[in-house]
């Protein structure tokens, strides 16, 4: 046995060492905040299991040959997958903290383990003090070459699943190799390099299929299959699927569920319609999946639609995930259709054109940052750009869930100057749900249609504007820029049925 | 902020002297913020102090010279041209006008580097509705005579959060963890505020009136000025530590000075003054990215043909009937002269009594020294709690924590400015004062990191760069004793022609102060030359 191969496995078992106590100390800030609690505990915690470690040494005696290739292939699979199972423990919920620690031990102890018995097997190789003074040189140039790719390459270019199973890929590298460096000391040789081989190609299918681990993660909090996940500077787009159809959620909430879409957006679009005279320029504010747009070019004599989003990657599925443009109808690849990606609020204050029809379809206030997209701030600007004889529709929550939120954002569109009848519609994915129809002038309940429509006809569509007493009117405040109470309201009503 | 120039004087040690800011991206080697420091430009402001030789150049005559643009001088001639009397000269030693409401921009945002908002004006506020109703904020009155203004304006919710162990929580009074007793004197403080905001004194004036000038003379109210507001609380058994802290703040934030140096006159005017009734709610904010700077630059948009920047005065003299004004014009680098008929010396104090011969006695007037910290960021730092408000606040530091430019934005983008602010309340201001001076950028970047990084442990790596700014005499500071001891009205008295104009002649270091000040000192002009106009106070 040479020395020199020994070295180099003390130096790759030191380097991942501290690579899991990164990973960890990491992933417990990253997902618990509070950096530097949770980054000190996480490292104290692994070192303190290093010394439980190096005291459970003792107690291996014969075989250490065997032993050391047991332990590194058992810190291969834990720490390599350690970054992933704390992902999907996170999508979990509530035993999060106790999996996390015990990860920690685990991977410390196995890690602490290595190197007593590393050094134990050469003791009689090399004289002690060159032992003591070459190891521990090793594990601290490991210690200081990982600490630097970890920041540098691993995070930013792999992220952290991939880096802790590329640490493990590693481990288990090793213990194949020590299969051969500690080959004269091994009974059968070929039964732990099997071992060896087996993990290694287990955490190397790992690295190919982390995207889906980070799905799996997530699934626990989607009920369905996940079909589509994308970050984007905006927001977090994911699609599902079930056998009814698929769903769009951003930020974890539901937009809509294809099975019964057509029901929240013909109730959406078609009583605008109705109440505008002769509409034909059309604003769609929100609303990036072009389902509303699909309603509104049901009509034969549209100019011109604009939709403004904020968020490109949502058209872009709009218009390229085939489930979701066929189910549009390729609305946002019609030539009349006009796409703008902007902040809603501020294109509608610099806009000097004038529209028959604007559609307010942004998701529901649960942030001061959508939160302003209902305030009298922007229905005054949208009253300065709709044509005298037009209408505005705004999605407005459910009023049985949130009531008074739904009040407010009638409230909030009345102080801006508008007539409004409120209505609403049901769409058994979302429950009872709320719409407020305004027009700047006086206006009578829409009573006709086009036809052709899946849920509603000229009787049906008069018969939303009829509130039950449960969903009636109760006092609120208007919502203003500058104290967002519906973000408050919204907050607590949902809340309790949470 | 450009300060290629003063950069450049200051490497060239123009004047031998010590100099207090310049380029600071230089020295150690230690992994470093890009950034800078600025400040007054102290050089400038130094040949006033040391006295420089007058080379004479041919005279030149004008109607009326404002020394000074800040906010008091640029309003001194928004009512001289709103009374179409445009035949007057701006002089201000900086290279915009602003004063210690200035602003800057970057490929980011614009940001403050003083003053940065206003409080939403009662309708006897005369001087600033007008202007506000002129800029399109104000839009009309309501029925209690709070003025409406555009909603784009008014500091967006959520307008305060405070940071305390590991977590932010909205608003500015700490709530979580408070006690039954604590929450009872807060509740008897707010209470106690708004019955002292309804008090009049018996001359029917209110006891607390904004601009100060209209408060009321009587005694009853007068003589809190002799105590401190630590004493004044400590009599009505307040003790609670955080309504301490939480009205300390407001000193700290309003006047640079603690709890037991602030006149309790004072500090209770911050709380009442804004009131217009016992009923009515606190007064809401108007604030834009740039802070007041937004107001500058309207006030100094159309007066521009009329100002001269970099020139700095050096004295100011009164002759029969007229005032001759040298200054030294850093653009030709030579020394000139002016006789005017009326000067205004838009100034504070500590600059006027070396500007003005015979200026009466001015050594009452002391300042605060303010640090300002412009943070500009690539992306979002972390941040546990309650979301991100305008005004960002952390419990029990030395700081006032830190306003977030992009605020009032729609379209907020990726990055973002914040503007830190760190008043020196040390009872010892010119020691403060050179302590301050003296820090370098490494040194000002600790402070600041130190005081941040608990809320936003990964700040460093979200910063794109650091610039700040010294304050030397950053704001006026109302001690015991000082608002109602006589040097105010002193100070503001007219000697000849020779008129005064700034917010600490108020004593009290607001926007309103300053710029009454400065429309009553053009309002004194017109009516000593005998044009009729219609008063604005
Ligand atoms: C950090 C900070 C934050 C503040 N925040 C607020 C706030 O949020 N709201 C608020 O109401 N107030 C705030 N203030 C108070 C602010 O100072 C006043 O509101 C107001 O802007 C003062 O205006 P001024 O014209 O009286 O004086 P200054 O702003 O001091 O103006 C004086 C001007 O005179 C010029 N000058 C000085 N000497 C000469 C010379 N010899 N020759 C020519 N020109 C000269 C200066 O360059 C300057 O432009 C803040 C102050 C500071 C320092």
């Amino acid at each position: 046995m040479k020395p020199r191969l020994v070295y180099v496995t003390v130096f790759v078992i030191a380097a991942c060492g501290l690579g899991y106590e990164l990973v960890a100390g990491s992933l417990a800030s990253y997902l618990l905040g509070d950096s530097i609690t949770q980054f000190s505990t996480a490292i104290g915690l692994y070192l303190f299991a290093l010394g439980i470690g190096s005291f459970l040494s003792r107690f291996i005696e014969r075989r250490l040959a065997e032993r050391f290739i047991d332990i590194e292939l058992a810190v291969a699979f834990a720490g390599g997958t350690s970054a992933a199972v704390l992902f999907i423990a996170f999508g979990n919920g509530a035993w999060f903290r106790p999996i996390l620690y015990f990860e920690i031990v685990c991977v410390g102890t196995l890690v602490g383990l290595e190197i007593p018995l590393l050094m134990r097997m050469l003791k009689d190789e090399i004289e002690f003090k060159d032992l003591v003074s070459q190891v521990l040189t090793l594990d601290y140039v490991g210690a200081l070459v990982v600490s630097l790719i970890f920041p540098l390459l691993f995070v930013p270019k792999l992220g952290l699943i991939r880096s802790a199973l590329i640490l493990g890929v590693a481990n288990a590298a090793v213990a194949l190799w020590s299969t051969w460096v500690f080959r004269s000391r091994l009974a059968a040789p070929a039964w732990p390099r099997a071992r060896a081989a087996a993990v290694l190609i287990v955490l190397i299918a790992g690295m190919f299929t982390s995207e889906q681990l980070t799905r799996l993660g997530e699934s626990q909090i989607y009920a369905d299959e996940i079909v589509f996940a994308k970050n984007t500077p905006y927001q977090r787009i994911v699609i599902t699927q079930n056998t009814a159809g698929f769903q769009l959620f951003l930020n974890g909430a539901l937009q809509f569920s294809s099975a019964d879409e057509y029901r929240y957006h013909e109730a959406l679009v078609h009583p605008a319609m109705a109440a505008a005279k002769n509409p034909r320029r059309i604003l769609v504010l929100g609303g990036g999946d072009g389902l509303a747009v699909r309603e509104i070019l049901k009509y034969n004599d549209i100019e011109r639609v604009t939709l403004v989003d904020i968020d490109p990657a949502m058209t872009d599925l709009a218009r390229e995930f085939e489930p979701l443009r066929k189910l549009n109808n390729s609305s946002l690849l019609d030539p009349r259709v006009e796409l703008v990606h902007d902040d809603a609020m501020q294109w509608v204050a610099e806009a000097n054109r004038i529209f028959d029809v604007i559609v307010a379809d942004f998701p529901d206030p649960s942030s001061f940052s959508i939160g302003k997209l209902y305030t009298t701030r922007l229905y005054e600007k949208a009253r300065a750009i709709l044509a005298p004889d037009g209408a505005m529709v705004v999605q407005a929550t459910s009023p049985l869930f949130a009531r008074r939120s739904y009040w407010c954002i009638i409230k909030t569109i009345e102080a801006a100057g508008f007539n409004v009848r409120p209505y609403h519609a049901f769409v058994p994915s979302f429950g009872e749900w709320g719409y407020a129809l305004a027009a700047p002038r006086e206006f009578p309940v829409p009573n006709s249609t086009i036809p052709g429509l899946r849920h509603l006809d000229g009787p049906s569509m008069s018969a939303l504007f009829q509130l039950p007493p449960d969903l009636g009117p109760i006092d609120a405040e208007p919502n203003r820029l500058n104290n967002q109470i519906l973000v408050h309201y919204y907050e607590q009503e949902w809340h309790r049925w949470n | 902020m450009e300060l290629s120039r003063r950069q450049a004087l200051a490497a060239a040690g123009a004047y031998g002297l010590s100099l207090t800011f310049g380029a600071a991206a230089c020295s150690t080697g230690r992994k470093r913020t890009p950034g800078s420091i600025a400040g007054p430009a102290t050089a400038r402001g130094h040949l006033l102090k040391e006295g420089a030789p007058l080379a004479p150049g041919a005279a030149e005559a004008a109607e009326i010279v404002i020394i000074g643009g800040g906010v008091a001088g640029l309003s001194a001639a928004w009512k001289l041209s709103n009374c179409n009397f445009n035949d007057f000269m701006l002089l201000d030693l900086e290279d915009a006008a602003g004063g210690t409401a200035i602003s800057g921009t970057n490929e980011t945002c614009s940001y403050p580097w003083g003053a940065h908002y206003v409080p939403v004006p009662t309708r006897d506020q005369r001087a600033l509705c007008e202007l506000l109703l002129e800029m399109r904020v104000v839009r009309g009155f309501d029925s209690s005579g709070r003025a409406v203004a555009a909603e784009e304006h008014i500091c967006r919710a959520p307008e305060e959060r405070l940071f305390y162990r590991g977590e932010w929580s909205e608003g500015l009074y700490l709530k979580p963890g408070a006690s039954a007793d604590d929450i009872k004197q807060f509740d008897r403080f707010e209470s106690e505020m708004r019955a002292l905001a309804g008090k009049r004194g018996r001359d029917g004036k209110r006891a607390f009136a904004i601009p100060m000038f209209h408060s009321s003379s009587d005694p009853e109210f007068r003589d809190l000025d002799r105590i401190s507001m630590a004493d004044w609380l400590a009599a009505r058994n307040y003790n609670s530590p955080r309504l301490l802290w939480y009205v300390e703040y407001a000193c700290r934030d309003d006047f640079g000075s603690y709890l037991r140096d602030v006149s309790a006159w004072a500090a209770l005017h911050y709380y009442c003054s804004r009131l217009p009734d016992e009923s009515s709610a606190p007064a809401a904010f108007l604030t834009w990215p740039e802070g007041n700077g937004r107001i500058v630059h309207y006030l100094s948009k159309n007066i521009k043909n009329r100002s001269r920047f970099g020139a700095l005065a050096l004295s100011v003299e009164p002759r029969p009937d007229a005032v001759r004004v040298v200054y030294h014009d850093f653009t030709s680098q030579t020394q000139r002269e002016i006789i005017a008929k009326h000067v205004i010396c838009a100034t504070p104090q500590f600059i006027t009594k070396r500007l003005v011969a015979g200026a009466t006695d001015r050594n009452s007037f002391h300042y605060a020294p303010w640090l300002v910290a412009n943070i500009t960021l690539h992306s979002q730092p972390e941040s546990r709690g309650f979301a991100t408000a305008w005004d960002n606040v952390l419990y029990e530091s030395d700081s006032l924590g830190y306003v977030v430019a992009k605020h009032q934005l729609d379209r907020r983008g990726p990055g973002d400015v914040w503007t830190w602010y760190r008043p020196f309340c040390d009872a010892d201001a010119a020691a403060a004062r050179t302590k301050l001076i003296n820090y370098n950028f490494d040194e000002l970047t600790d402070i600041l990191s130190a005081d941040l990084v608990r809320a936003h442990p990964d700040l460093a790596d979200r910063l794109a760069n650091v610039d700040f700014y010294k304050w030397g005499h950053g704001m006026v500071r109302p001690e015991r004793g000082f608002l109602f001891g006589g040097a105010r009205e002193r100070a503001a008295a007219p000697i000849g022609n020779i008129h005064f104009a700034a917010a600490d002649l108020g004593g009290l270091p607001l926007f309103e102060e300053a710029q009454w000040a400065g429309v009553r000192a053009a309002e004194e002009i017109l009516a000593a030359r005998g044009v009729s106009f219609t008063s604005s106070l």
